[in-house]
C-alpha cells in the first residue's frame, strides 16, 4: 500500500470522526426539539433537516460551496471575523459530511427520544429535578442506544460520501482526497485497478467493525439494563 | 400542614371544578373513574396547569391564575406516588431512592434519612436490586420511599393500589397507615370504599368533575358508595380469636366479629358495613349463623325504586341497611321501631 493510500484512509477517518463528533450535540438538540418541542416552524425544521436526504449530493455541496466558499456569505464571514476556512480544507470535507450525515443521524435519536416514557421525566420533575437534570439523567441515558446509532449512521455516511465533497472542496491528494475520492481516482486512471481494490477492501473493513462497534456498546448498554 | 385548592379546568366537554381545603392527615379524592380526581392531583403537582384559580400549600402560593404565578413542578415540594410507581428502570433501586436528594432544599417537609426510611417501608434488603426484578408491591414501596427522601410538604398518591392484587394491598396498606400516623400529610386518590375507609381523616367526594362532599370519614363515605351505600363504625380490636381466625372488635354499636386482622389488641380499626350486608329482624334472631346481631333502632327510610335504605340508629353509631320494598312494608319499618341488624362477618371487607 502506497503512502498516498495511507493519506486517504486516515483523512477519511479524521474527516468521519470530525464530522460525527461535531454533529452529535446539536443533532441530540435538534432531535429533542422535533420529539418534544411544540412551536412554530417545527415542520419547517424538520424539513430543513431532511433536506440533504433528498436533494441529489451534488446540489448540497453546491449548495455548501455557494454559502461556505471564500466568497459565500457565510464563508466570507467565518474567514474575516474568525479566519476559520472551510473551502478546499479538509474541514470543508467534515462539514459537507456533517450535513449528509445530519438527517439521519437526527432520524435515529428523534425516534428513541420519543420512545422514553414522559412519565419517567414526569416522575423526576416531581421530585425536584430541574428539566434540563431531567434531560441528563433520565432522557439521555433512557435513549443513548439511538444516540449511538445515530453517531454510527453518521460515521458510516461520512466513510461513504462522495457527491457533496467532491463538489464542495474537491479532490486534493493529503487534503481533501478522502477514500471514495481516492477510489474514483484510481478507476480513472490506467493500472490503477489495484490501488482502487486495496482502498475497497480498507472501506469495507471499517464499515464492519463500526458496525460490530456499536453492536458491541448496545449490547454493554443492555446487559447494564437488566443486570440484577 | 394546609392546602388550599380553588380551581377550575375544562378539557374537552369536560369540566372539573374544585373547593376545598385539606385537614392534616389523609385527606382522600373519591370519586369513579373519570370523574376528575387524577386531573386535579395532576393540577395539584404541577404536572397540569389549570385554566383557572389557585392552590396554596402552607402560606405558599403555588398557582394563581390572577396574579400569574406558576410554581413549575420542580419546585413544588409535593412528592406523587404514581399507581404505575415509574421508577427510572435504568437505576438501582437505591439510585431510585437517593434521586431526589439533591433538589429537596428549604425548611419544612416529611423528614427522614435514608436509613429511617427504607425501615419504615422495609426495603432494606431491596436497595441494591434494579426496579424490573421487583414485584409490584415492592416497587409501590420503593415509590413511596423515593417521594418521601425527596422531603416534600404533601405528599399525592394517585391509586397506589389499583394496580395490585388483594394481596399485595394487604402488603402496602400497613405502610402507608404508618406515614400517616408519623404525620405525613397525604392526598390519598382511590375508588375503592375499603381503602377510604380504612386511610382517610377526610373525604373529599367528586362527582362528574364536581365536589359534592367534603368532610370527616364517617360522616362523607356513606354517602359516596355510588352502588349500594354503607356505613362506618369506629371500633378497636378488642381480642383475637385464633381457633376461628377471627377479630372481635368492640364499637358503640357492640361487639363486631370480623375475619382475623393483623393490627394488634386495641388498635383502632374502622368497619365498613355495606348497607347491602345488613339483615333486619324484628326479634333478636336465635340459632343463626351470622355472628354479629346488633340492636338499634330505625331513624329514617329513603326509597328508592323497588328498595329503601334504611338508617337505623345502634347506640349512638349509624347503620344502614339496603331491603326491598316489600320487606320495609312487611316489618312495618318506621322510625323510632327497634330492630336487630344482622351482618354475616365473613362479608366484611378485608382492606
Amino acid at each position: 500500500m502506497t503512502a498516498e493510500e495511507w493519506t486517504a484512509v486516515r483523512l477519511s477517518l479524521l474527516v468521519a470522526v470530525t464530522a460525527t463528533a461535531a454533529s452529535l450535540l446539536p443533532g441530540i438538540a435538534i432531535a429533542w426539539l422535533l420529539a418534544r418541542g411544540r412551536f412554530w416552524g417545527k415542520s419547517l425544521l424538520d424539513t430543513l433537516v431532511h433536506l440533504p436526504l433528498i436533494m441529489p449530493p451534488v446540489v448540497t455541496g453546491y449548495l455548501l460551496l455557494l454559502l461556505f466558499g471564500r466568497r459565500g456569505p457565510i464563508g466570507e464571514f467565518l474567514d474575516q471575523t474568525f479566519g476559520i476556512v472551510f473551502a478546499f480544507r479538509w474541514t470543508g470535507a467534515a462539514l459537507a459530511c456533517a450535513v449528509m450525515g445530519f438527517p439521519l443521524m437526527v432520524r435515529a435519536i428523534r425516534l428513541s427520544i420519543e420512545a422514553v416514557d414522559t412519565r419517567l421525566e414526569n416522575a423526576a420533575g416531581t421530585l425536584g429535578a430541574h428539566p434540563l437534570w431531567v434531560f441528563a439523567t433520565i432522557t439521555l441515558p433512557l435513549c443513548l442506544p439511538g444516540v449511538i446509532a445515530g453517531a454510527i449512521l453518521s460515521f458510516a455516511k461520512s466513510m461513504g460520501e462522495f457527491g457533496a465533497t467532491i463538489t464542495f472542496v474537491s479532490n486534493i491528494p493529503g487534503e481533501t482526497q478522502t477514500l471514495p475520492s481516492a477510489i474514483y481516482t484510481f478507476t480513472q486512471v490506467p493500472g490503477g485497478d489495484a490501488g482502487a481494490l486495496r482502498l475497497t477492501a480498507i472501506s469495507i473493513a471499517i464499515s464492519m467493525l463500526a458496525l460490530l462497534g456499536s453492536e458491541l456498546l448496545a449490547r454493554r448498554i443492555g446487559a447494564r439494563r437488566v443486570a440484577t | 400542614m394546609s392546602l388550599d385548592i380553588d380551581i377550575e379546568h375544562a378539557r374537552g366537554s369536560f369540566r372539573l371544578v374544585a373547593q376545598f381545603a385539606a385537614q392534616p392527615g389523609v385527606t382522600a379524592l373519591f370519586g369513579r373513574s373519570g370523574s376528575g380526581k387524577s386531573t386535579l392531583v395532576d393540577i395539584v403537582a404541577g404536572l397540569i396547569p389549570p385554566q383557572h384559580g389557585r392552590i396554596v400549600i402552607d402560606g405558599t402560593t403555588l398557582v394563581d391564575t390572577d396574579r400569574s404565578v406558576f410554581v413549575p413542578k420542580h419546585r413544588r415540594r409535593v412528592g406523587y406516588v404514581f399507581q404505575d410507581s415509574r421508577l427510572f428502570p435504568h437505576l438501582s433501586v437505591r439510585q431510585n431512592l437517593l434521586y431526589g436528594r439533591w433538589f429537596s432544599r428549604g425548611p419544612g417537609g416529611v423528614a427522614g434519612d435514608f436509613g429511617s426510611i427504607v425501615e419504615l417501608l422495609g426495603i432494606g434488603p431491596l436497595v441494591e436490586r434494579r426496579p424490573d426484578s421487583l414485584s409490584g408491591g415492592e416497587k409501590q414501596r420503593v415509590a413511596i420511599g423515593r417521594a418521601l427522601l425527596a422531603h416534600p410538604r404533601l405528599l399525592l398518591m394517585d391509586e397506589p393500589l389499583a394496580s395490585l392484587d388483594e394481596q399485595r394491598r394487604a402488603e402496602i396498606l400497613p405502610y402507608i397507615e404508618r406515614l400517616r400516623d408519623i404525620g405525613v400529610p397525604i392526598l390519598y386518590v382511590s375508588h375503592s370504599v375499603a381503602e377510604v375507609a380504612r386511610l382517610a381523616t377526610t373525604v373529599v367526594l367528586l362527582a362528574d368533575g364536581t365536589v359534592t362532599a367534603v368532610g370527616p370519614v364517617s360522616d362523607i363515605l356513606p354517602l359516596a358508595d355510588s352502588g349500594d351505600g354503607g356505613s362506618v363504625v369506629e371500633a378497636a380490636v378488642a381480642r383475637h380469636d385464633e381457633a376461628f381466625q377471627l377479630t372481635i372488635l368492640a364499637s358503640r354499636a357492640g361487639e363486631l366479629h370480623v375475619p382475623k386482622l393483623a393490627a394488634p389488641v386495641g388498635a383502632p380499626v374502622r368497619a365498613y358495613i355495606r348497607s347491602r350486608d345488613v339483615m333486619l329482624s324484628l326479634q333478636r334472631p336465635v340459632d343463626i349463623s351470622a355472628l354479629n346481631v346488633l340492636a338499634g333502632t330505625v331513624t329514617g327510610l329513603v326509597p328508592s325504586g323497588a328498595q329503601a335504605e334504611v338508617r337505623l340508629d345502634c347506640n349512638g353509631a349509624t347503620l344502614t341497611a339496603r331491603l326491598t320494598a316489600k320487606s320495609v312494608q312487611r316489618l312495618a319499618l318506621a322510625p323510632g321501631r327497634p330492630v336487630f341488624a344482622v351482618i354475616k362477618s365473613v362479608s366484611f371487607e378485608r382492606s
